[in-house]
């Protein structure tokens, strides 16, 4: 398989040259469209080859090349090798294709923005940076990619950055530099964890690469693999937000649309679930089996609670983040629960039509000039056909109505919880698909059904540039057909993960259970619609006693968790950082300085000595003679 | 017991002496005291039985250094009383008393010190007398001497010649190169000094 | 008593100790060189005492060239001292600072 080496470096590194091409030859010069239309090229070559990637994995198998050592240190030799098998192949070509479609569409949508082409370039940095991690055969390697995407999340959420601060009730993501600070701390904290899951891992097999470790796994202690697995889902949580790292996740919406659709969508936070299908050998072992559980768990928990935050929300980028946590939990409930195929196929499906919401809802937002205010929409199906089209499908799919692909994707996972017999996560993922639908809908409702609010306070909406709308296209056809291919992919994908099925029994009564799901679902819809569709006398009017009411300001102050934050660990921490850099100034650069101070000081005292008085001289001679006269006294009365 | 006496006296005078030197307000007692005590220093070289030296003693420093002061007193306003601005009085009276000290922890060294030899022993002539202290000198300062003697000697005529420079008038105005009549000469005296 | 050498020396370490005093203490440069004078006198009782002790002609010589070269010293020392009054109207040390810092 050496010959398809070429491909594999074509796919990696394809977005680096877009990406130093846009950053070196035009950082600082003015927008030109050069840079979004070569950045969309190459990112579209890296779809190419990970298409043909993928038909050979299919056909052959895994294709494992070797680029070269990097460290080669006594025992310890990490390569930078790449390993294209079942599962590397699936993330790239969703994520190549996401970010080809999101790079044409950036291309419309960052047209006025001064820093244009600075904007390709972190974009295509961040591909490569996922590619690097998804592609990646040890755990070293995938550590770079991991905080490579880290750092270009960093960049891109905070690409506004000259934007001010603003007080927590007035924006409770503060400003985009902050939101950017945030996403990164909240990753470096877990990042702590995996590396200590990494050095652990190193410790006790001796190498990162991953056949190796998942074979030398079995003969580890149990302990070892519980704090293995522990570490490394700590790292996974900070980079999907799980709960209690979850607050950045809303925060970062404060970048640009493109950035959010690309990495807080379908790609960067879905890495937290791809190293837990990735290390499936260490979570589906029985030592594991609690810290699996407690995955599940903790996801089927953040599905609940984000979508709970999702009931009231105005914002509509911030709507579509709440999705995007709970999906994630979703995945997380699957992965945890051992139905790693399932979870990896509700990431690719989650990953086309979340992107697919997130640029839609970016077509709102570019129409009524950035306003991001639900309540001040209103009717905007006729001036928006086409994005009222795409949003409709992809809020659809995210329900899990029948014949769209989130259908299929989701109603797999609350079968394995069934089947597993977790009852109780079984009906949290229910009531919480009725929630999904709910919000989804409501937001769909609110934004271009009803009363066309935004007339009476002055906006003029127009769809967005032809070409953009059709470059969305692929997305919408993936986000109704990619279920249809369920089975197809479980052949393919099952042979490099572990087939889960579902028992006889639940087999039986699948359809009892799809049922049961879709009438909740269909209930929410139902809701929203009676409530927020209406015109005329059936109009939506705002309730302010009930916004007043304490379990909407629970749910509109996301549960006071992020104020708790930073109350009890951003301020004390703030404190407690002053006055270091106190003690950093006063002792730190104060003994430094004093060293320098004492030779100034010497040489202005001795410069006294200096003062062209005869008399003075004579005095310093004097003393001079006696010091003199007295040593030799000394050495005569010693020697 | 003379001797012991003598060296009182002698030693007494002199420190007194010495002191008015170094503390008077005033230059002409300063000066007067100085002359002085230099007189008594030679009587110490009498003792000693350094003839020659306390002669020479008398003659050069008395006679001739101390005359040379006088002049140069002269230049400069004797009766005004010298007010000095001390800073650190007792700075100097501490590095003396120190120095005192140490010369005299030093000077105890050849007392008890046993390895010194003389370089130039006091000679005994042909009748197996011991030599007189003028005569000795010369056989030592002509023979052993010599060098040093002719050196001083022309040390001696270039600090005069220097002295004569910096202090004379119109020094840089040759008397044979120019060939100028007394009167023209006069005339340029007479114009340095208005 | 007899008078030793450690008379005679101690009596040189006073004076000496005397022109020190007087050297750190004159601001006068005139009342400078004659407290110089008097060390120079000091070094030469020692000489010549020391001499006498041990029988070596060797310090009455060095006295003897001791005061050679005190006379020329005080010859172009003065010489100095008196274009250094012309130029600056004083002889006061505290005046004729001009070589400060």
């Amino acid at each position: 398989m050496e010959d398809l080496g070429y491909l594999v470096y074509i796919a990696l590194f394809a977005p680096f040259v877009g990406s130093m091409f846009a950053g070196l030859l035009f950082g600082n010069a003015p927008r030109t469209h050069l840079t979004g239309i070569v950045a969309s090229a190459l990112i579209f070559v890296t779809f190419v080859s990970s298409v043909m990637l993928a038909m050979h994995v299919a056909e052959h198998g895994a294709v494992h090349v070797t680029m070269m050592d990097w460290i080669s240190a006594g025992d310890l030799t990490i390569p930078f090798g790449f390993l294209v098998d079942e599962v590397s192949v699936t993330m790239m070509v969703v994520v190549s294709l996401v970010s080809t479609i999101v790079h044409i569409y950036a291309t419309g949508y960052m047209n006025h923005d001064k820093s244009y082409n600075r904007f390709f370039s972190y974009l295509s940095a961040f591909v490569f940076s996922m590619m690097i991690l998804v592609m990646s055969d040890n755990f070293a390697g995938l550590f770079i990619g991991w905080e490579g995407v880290g750092v270009c999340s960093w960049l891109l959420v905070g690409f506004w950055y000259h934007k001010a601060d603003r007080p927590f009730e007035e924006n409770p993501s503060i400003s985009p530099s902050w939101a950017a600070n945030e996403a990164f701390i909240m990753n470096r904290i877990a990042d702590l964890g995996m590396l200590v899951g990494i050095f652990l891992i190193y410790w006790n097999v001796g190498s990162l690469q991953y056949d190796v470790v998942f074979d030398a796994l079995p003969n580890l202690a149990d302990g070892i693999l519980v704090a293995i697995a522990i570490a490394l889902f700590i790292g996974a949580m900070g980079k999907s937000a799980q709960f209690p790292l979850h607050t950045w996740l809303t925060d970062a919406m404060e970048g640009p649309t493109p950035v959010s659709a690309l990495i807080h969508a379908a790609t960067m936070v879905t890495a937290g679930v791809f190293l837990v299908i990735r290390a499936n050998p260490l979570f589906s072992l029985d030592a594991v089996s609690g810290v699996s559980m407690f995955i599940a768990i903790l996801g089927t928990f953040v599905a609940f609670y984000a979508a709970s935050m999702a009931l009231i929300a105005r914002d509509i980028k911030r709507i579509v983040a709440l999705s995007t946590l709970s999906q994630l939990g979703y995945m997380f409930a699957a992965a945890g629960l051992g139905a790693y195929w399932i979870a990896l196929f509700h990431l690719a499906a989650h990953a086309f039509f979340k992107a697919l919401l997130f640029l839609g809802a970016g077509n709102v937002m570019h129409a009524m000039d950035d306003e991001l205010d639900i309540f001040k929409m209103g009717g905007l199906k006729n001036a928006m056909r086409a994005s009222y089209i795409y949003m409709g499908i992809a809020s659809v799919a995210l329900a899990g109505l029948p014949f769209f692909t989130g259908f299929w994707s989701k109603d797999a996972i609350i079968e394995t919880a069934f089947n597993e017999g977790t009852f109780i996560i079984w009906g949290m993922l229910v009531i919480t698909a009725g929630m999904t639908a709910f919000y989804s809908f409501r937001q769909v409702f609110f934004s271009f059904h009803g009363e066309k609010r935004y007339e009476a306070l002055g906006f003029h909406p127009h769809d967005m540039y032809k070409y953009v709308l059709v470059a969305m296209a692929p997305l919408a056809v993936l986000a109704f057909g990619f279920g249809y291919f369920m089975d197809e992919y479980k052949e393919f994908i099952t042979r490099n993960l572990p087939a889960y099925e579902m028992s006889h029994h639940t087999h039986s009564i699948a359809w009892i259970l799809g049922g049961l799901v879709l009438i909740v679902a269909f209930a929410g819809v139902f809701f929203a619609y009676k409530k927020y569709a209406g015109k005329g006398a059936d109009a939506w009017q705002r309730d302010e006693k009930f916004e007043q009411s304490f379990i909407y300001k629970l749910l509109e102050n996301q549960y006071y968790v992020p104020k708790f934050y930073d109350q009890f660990i951003v301020q004390p921490y703030t404190i407690a950082s002053a006055k270091f850099w106190e003690f950093d100034k006063k002792v730190v650069d104060g003994s430094v300085d004093l060293i320098a101070k004492i030779f100034y000081v010497s040489g202005d005292v001795s410069r006294g000595m200096q003062n062209g008085n005869l008399s003075s001289y004579l005095n310093w001679m004097g003393v001079g003679a006696l010091l003199l006269v007295l040593g030799a006294v000394m050495t005569a009365f010693i020697g | 017991m003379y001797e012991v006496v003598a060296f009182y006296v002698f030693a007494v005078s002199t420190t007194i002496l010495f002191l008015i030197t170094a503390m008077s307000k005033n230059v002409l007692y300063a000066m007067s005291a100085l002359a002085a005590g230099m007189v008594m220093i030679s009587g110490f070289f009498f003792l000693l039985g350094a003839d020659f030296l306390g002669v020479v003693q008398l003659i050069v420093y008395v006679g001739a250094v101390m005359a040379l002061y006088a002049f140069a007193m002269m230049f400069f306003d004797a009766t005004k009383d010298i007010k000095e601005k001390h800073s650190n009085p007792a700075m100097v009276f501490l590095l003396g008393g120190l120095m005192a000290v140490l010369f005299v922890v030093m000077f105890s060294a050849p007392i008890i010190g046993d390895n010194v030899q003389a370089l130039y022993p006091y000679a005994v002539d042909e009748f197996g007398h011991a030599v007189k202290n003028a005569e000795h000198v010369g056989m030592v300062l002509f023979t052993k001497y010599l060098v040093p003697f002719e050196v001083a000697a022309v040390m001696l005529l270039v600090a005069m010649i220097a002295g004569i420079i910096l202090a004379g008038k119109k020094m840089d105005y040759s008397l044979t190169e120019c060939e100028a009549t007394d009167e023209e000469l006069h005339k340029e005296i007479k114009k340095e000094e208005a | 008593m007899e008078i030793g050498i450690s008379h005679y020396l101690i009596l040189s370490g006073i004076l000496f100790s005397i022109g020190f005093a007087g050297v750190l203490r004159r601001k006068n440069l005139l009342m400078l060189f004659f407290a110089t004078e008097i060390m120079l006198n000091a070094v030469n009782v020692a000489f010549a005492a020391i001499g006498n002790y041990y029988g070596d002609l060797s310090g009455q010589m060095f006295a003897f060239f001791i005061i050679a070269v005190a006379a020329s010293e005080v010859a172009v020392g003065l010489g100095l001292l008196i274009l250094l009054y012309k130029k600056y109207g004083s002889l006061d040390l505290e005046v004729i600072s001009s070589m400060k810092g």
